[in-house]
């Protein structure tokens, strides 16, 4: 029988922890912003099934970079972990605190344990408040750890040079359009430092929207709605030319339930060229 | 709760098992205690005391469905409660009405609601119409031995099919029994009478405005009728809760609303106490 080779703690948790970055850097960054009336998700996703973001609980989201299949896993037991909490107890009893600290839990011990492959995400978890100082959002990364972040975050391969772009950048009582389009800008800029364009039917776009009458804040900005809040101009006006509306008006064509119903959206009604 | 009292906090790997979308079975395997179905009940002698809803009716007309109920709970022949909400949205186009042991019904519609909502999460899309009618159906049956106790719970469940763009209705035996009503269906023990009265006055042409009159007249005629069923109380300002159900979605009439409906009917009923007359032939 062979002696296994001797490797020291430190050196097995650093390779352990290479691993996972390497595999949550191979994903496309996304980033998580406060905005007037609450929390944008923004990300590159081509695919319109396989979601990044997603609704976990009442104001509850939940947002990922990194192995799919893994992050869905992770999700479905924090959509089951909230719902069997919010039926035992009350709905208010859930919160993303809890949330996050199971999923911290949950991630820090397969990290840590030798049997198991680290997983290869890195998580966010956010809950809208009444105002924007009960906003929370929290960034998980692969080893469990937590970190309480306020205004922006971003997670992902490229999330060191995305998150400094941001702080500089980012306001407090931004409007959803602003948030929206300094996330876009943030996400387009490469490693290098070159710009590209990222067009709008390659953005997956969330909101928890504190504004909504439901009880349910989570909300996929789609279609004409998306097209719209990325046209508009800085100072909240309408976009200069017609050529941005019809674009928008071409979009409503294919996707008709994506703007219609949605209430409370500040930037909704600038846009309209018949006025 | 078991995800925080286990010793490592992480999540138990009943969470983390790729399942069915389903709440209620996710339930069934991880906690079956908390399924009202999953309890051992003791073997109990004759019927349990426990407070009953009442009338539930529902009417479509072109463009969705009207889900209406009365506000009386009682308990053997007492008024165990006056302002009892019976009819409760289910999800975004769909509501259920609950009459039977207030108790376990409740309870269920609970169970529906988060059952609904955790597919719609877990799958990212809406179950359809008839698949949150097959699901109710399967949730009554489980609770055959409860009703078998006198527990018996029969929902009426109404909704706006999206895909065929028009209000269904689905009544229910305690059996789980599932059956799609044409028109309107009322269930409950006023039902009778509701149902007699709506046969009077339903039309396939009504507007909503003019269901929402309807079924408040069918409920003030099972009240008449019926001592279990409670009617408008003025008095106290306890007015029938009457939802409405289109492709915008779920609506409940606000207070002033549904009072403006009753408080006109009661006026004609001054003059004419059996209500609006239909034609002989």
């Amino acid at each position: 029988m062979s002696t296994p080779f001797y490797v020291s703690p430190q050196q097995a948790m650093a390779d352990r922890a290479e691993y996972a970055r390497k595999g949550i850097a191979r994903g496309r960054s996304l980033v998580v912003l406060q905005f007037a009336d609450g929390i944008v998700f923004v990300g590159e996703n081509p695919s319109r099934a396989l979601h990044k973001f997603s609704e976990i609980y009442d104001r509850i989201g939940f947002a990922a970079a990194g192995k799919y299949n893994e992050y869905e896993n992770l999700r479905i037991g924090g959509v089951r972990y909230a719902d069997l909490r919010g039926y035992t107890y009350d709905r208010d009893d859930v919160t993303a605190r809890g949330l996050a600290n199971v999923y911290a839990q949950t991630l820090g011990t397969i990290f840590s344990s030798s049997a198991e492959k680290p997983y290869e995400v890195e998580l966010v978890v956010a809950e809208v408040g009444d105002s924007p100082d009960g906003d929370q959002i929290y960034r998980l990364p692969h080893d469990g750890s937590i970190v309480d972040e306020h205004g922006s975050v971003a997670v992902g391969g490229n999330a060191e040079q995305i998150s400094t772009y941001l702080d500089q950048r980012h306001e407090d009582g931004m409007s959803l359009a602003a948030a929206l389009r300094l996330a876009v800008q943030a996400l387009s800029r490469d490693t290098n430092g070159t710009e590209r364009e990222i067009p709008a039917e390659r953005l997956e776009v969330a909101v928890l929207d504190r504004t909504r009458p439901q009880k349910r804040k989570f909300q996929r900005i789609v279609g004409s709605r998306l097209s719209r809040l990325l046209a508009e101009r800085a100072d909240g006006s309408a976009p200069d030319a017609g050529a941005a509306q019809d674009d928008a008006d071409s979009t409503e064509g294919t996707d008709s339930t994506g703007g219609s119903g949605d209430t409370g959206s500040p930037s909704a009604d600038g846009t309209d060229p018949k006025d | 709760m078991e995800a925080n009292s286990r010793s490592t906090g992480r999540l138990p790997a009943a969470f983390l098992t790729p399942g069915s979308s389903s709440f209620v079975d996710f339930l069934s395997d991880h906690q079956p205690g908390l399924l009202p179905g999953g309890r051992n009940l003791p073997p109990i002698q004759g019927v349990i005391e426990a407070p009953h809803g009442t009338t539930i009716i529902a009417v479509t007309f072109p463009g969705g469905v009207v889900l209406a109920g009365d506000r009386r709970a009682t308990m053997g022949n007492l008024i165990a409660q006056r302002d009892m909400e019976k009819v409760f949205p289910a999800d975004e186009y769909s509501a259920v009405g609950i009459a039977g042991s207030a108790g376990p019904a409740v309870e269920m519609v609970k169970l529906f609601q988060l059952e609904l909502e955790h597919f719609e999460k877990v799958e990212g899309t809406r179950l359809s119409l008839e698949g949150k009618a097959n699901r109710l159906s399967t949730m009554i049956r489980s609770n055959l031995g409860m009703a078998m106790q006198g527990l018996a719970v029969v929902p009426l469940f109404a909704g706006y099919d999206v895909d065929r763009e028009k209000g269904r209705i689905f009544s229910y035996d305690v059996t789980g029994g599932r059956s799609e009503e044409r028109g309107y269906a009322a269930t409950g023990s006023g039902s009778l009478f509701a149902r007699g009265s709506m046969k009077k006055l339903y039309r396939e042409d009504l507007t909503e405005q003019q269901a929402t009159t309807l079924v408040v007249q069918a409920l003030y005629d099972a009240a008449d009728d019926d001592s279990a069923t409670g009617g408008p109380d003025v008095a106290r300002r306890i007015y029938p809760i009457v939802t409405v159900i289109t492709d915008d979605g779920f609506r409940r009439l606000t207070e002033a609303e549904s009072s403006e409906i009753a408080r006109s009917i009661l006026e004609r009923r001054m003059e004419q106490p059996d209500g609006p007359r239909a034609a002989l032939l």
